[in-house]
């Protein structure tokens, strides 16, 4: 391998335990940040002449803390002119410059990005950001945020940490269940983040690398077993990465409807043994319930049927521990597979209509009840709707679809394309403003069956 | 924060809206998108525009009309259509404009409103 491959393969593997042990000692990402580029922009300077060092990680590790030492006496002199504080500084980091090896601090800087004084709308860009070494631009298209926007909020976050002096630390007893809790929604929030994507879009890297985020907390928190939880949840949605779209990636598969056969065995196997190790420690949260509901979806591969059932009495025991809508959309969705639609509708209707006025998932689950409760007329205006609220166009292809099922299903005097446009006409009579097609002579639908 | 949403089509984009085979898959998209939009209340106005070929532009150059068909100038992705939103921030913005059909085939640009300007 050449000397470039060689700083790539570094900074890939160990980027983020130099970044977060460069962090810990100068209690700040920024000056961090900058010492560690400083050090690999030499490095690809030097190594190609020189060749590479034996140690090449020591060798950044070194470079970037005499960048560090430079800045933070720097800015000690200016902001505060406390020499002795330098001093302390230096001598902390010349001394942990001699040891070769050097303690993982990813833990403490994974507090530190899901802190509360951090905006949570830049908790999970600055993990993947700090932990994994992720440029703005590409975070900022995974969460579909301009790049500049997501830059300024990334700079925001770090200069607080620094101003706010947000400590490098494992939270005490008392405050860690909810600083735990948050750095898990941190890394679940990167993986939804490349969710509706289908396999050949651009955020499948994201989804990769919360994976590999979920197991890292693993290891850091052997004791937590809503980090094995987490874990176990991802990994079953990633096993079916490839069965949620047919074949190409034209069309989406709803997950009863996927062939198990394409399910990844090992990703559901790895994901059951995470699961298997977190009920162990009996103290069950929202990740291991969230994960066991997968978990009867994937037995499907070996029992050939799901147990709505059982599904509905995991998600009753999830809402004992989140409030969020998407555990009430689930439960409808399940009660009405487990021969209960009427139920399902009201537990729908019950949910604030503001909360998911332009929520996708609950006007796809509101069609399929309402059909299920047999009210077409009801299902083909929530089909519309989510389809108006989707953004994959694989997905948006299975709803008109489903919507093309129903309405064909209404035998009328209209065709659907009249309907449509009816309904247009009916949305701008309200004041409301819509789309029409503005051709004379509309053209005309052929209807089969 | 009021957003402009652009809607940009390319001519085989705007060929669909009169294709009998293509037309019905192209209309039913922008139907349910508008009334999603419609349904989140954040509409403020917007209207669908007449294929560019339907354009015509017109200068003034050195006190002399110059008047030609068609847009100017030529781009291979032209303005379909726009609505005006009213949204908290980009991001709720941009939200809306990846629904849009045209960010699907095409693209659709976002831009700030200006303020009305004060009276003088």
């Amino acid at each position: 391998m050449n000397a470039e491959g060689i700083v790539e393969q570094v900074a890939r593997e160990s980027y983020g335990r130099l970044l977060a042990y460069l962090a810990v000692k100068a209690g700040d990402v920024s000056s961090a940040e900058d010492a560690l580029g400083d050090a690999l922009l030499q490095a690809l300077q030097r190594w190609p002449e020189d060749g590479p060092p034996a140690n090449p990680e020591g060798w950044l590790l070194a470079v970037a803390k005499r960048r560090l030492v430079d800045g933070v006496r720097r800015r000690t002199v200016r902001e505060r002119g406390e020499p002795e504080v330098r001093h302390f500084l230096e001598e902390a980091l010349d001394a942990s410059a001699r040891s070769e090896d050097f303690p993982d601090e990813r833990l403490k800087l994974l507090f530190v990005c899901a802190h509360p004084a951090i905006d949570p709308a830049a908790r999970t860009p600055l993990m993947l950001q700090t932990i994994l070494g992720l440029e703005a631009d590409r975070i900022a298209c995974a969460f579909l945020t301009s790049p500049t926007a997501m830059s300024q909020r990334l700079v925001r976050a770090k200069s607080r940490i620094r101003a706010a002096g947000i400590p490098f630390r494992i939270p005490n007893a008392e405050e860690y269940p909810g600083r735990a809790a948050d750095v898990l929604d941190a890394i679940y929030a990167a993986y939804s983040a490349g969710w509706n994507c289908s396999s050949e879009g651009g955020n499948l890297l994201l989804a990769s690398e919360a994976v590999f985020l979920s197991r890292m907390l693993v290891r850091l928190l052997p004791d937590e077993p809503e980090a094995a939880g987490l874990l176990s949840l991802i990994l079953h949605c990633e096993a079916r990465r490839e069965a949620r779209f047919s074949e190409g990636g034209a069309t989406f598969v709803p997950l009863p409807a996927q062939d198990p056969q394409r399910w990844n065995a090992s990703l559901i196997d790895e994901a059951e043994g995470s699961l298997a190790a977190a009920a162990g420690a009996a103290r069950p949260g929202r990740y291991q319930l969230e994960a066991a509901i997968q978990s009867v979806h994937s037995a499907r591969r070996i029992t050939g049927t799901v147990d709505w059932r059982v599904i509905v009495a995991f998600y009753d025991r999830l809402l004992e521990f989140t409030a969020g809508s998407g555990a009430v959309i689930g439960r409808a969705a399940a009660l009405a597979e487990s021969g209960d639609p009427a139920s399902a509708l009201t537990a729908l209707d019950e949910i604030s209509r503001a909360r998911v006025e332009c929520h996708q998932p609950y006007w796809a689950t509101r069609a399929h009840v309402l059909e299920r409760c047999g009210l077409p007329a009801e299902a083909v205006t929530a089909w519309r709707r989510a389809i108006g609220l989707t953004e994959t166009p694989a997905l948006r292809e299975y709803l008109a679809g489903r919507l093309a099922v129903v309405e064909k299903s209404r035998d009328g005097t209209t065709g659907a394309w009249e309907r449509q446009v009816q309904g247009a006409d009916a949305a701008s009579a309200a004041g409301q403003l819509t789309w029409k097609n503005p051709l004379p002579n509309e053209p005309k639908i052929r209807r089969s069956g | 924060m009021k957003y402009m949403l652009m809607f940009k089509e390319t001519e085989g984009d705007f060929a669909q809206r009169n294709d009998p085979e293509k037309a019905p898959a192209y209309w039913a998209a922008w139907s349910a998108y508008c009334e999603a939009l419609a349904g989140s209340g954040i509409m403020q106005s917007g209207e669908g525009l007449q294929p560019p070929a339907a354009a015509t532009t017109v200068r003034i150059r050195d006190g002399k009309r110059e008047v030609h068909d068609g847009p100017y100038p030529e781009s291979k992705e032209m303005l379909g259509g726009f609505f005006v939103i009213d949204v908290p921030d980009l991001d709720a913005a941009l939200e809306w404009a990846a629904r849009s059909p045209s960010s699907a085939y095409a693209s659709t640009e976002i831009r700030p409103v200006m303020p009305p300007m004060a009276e003088g």
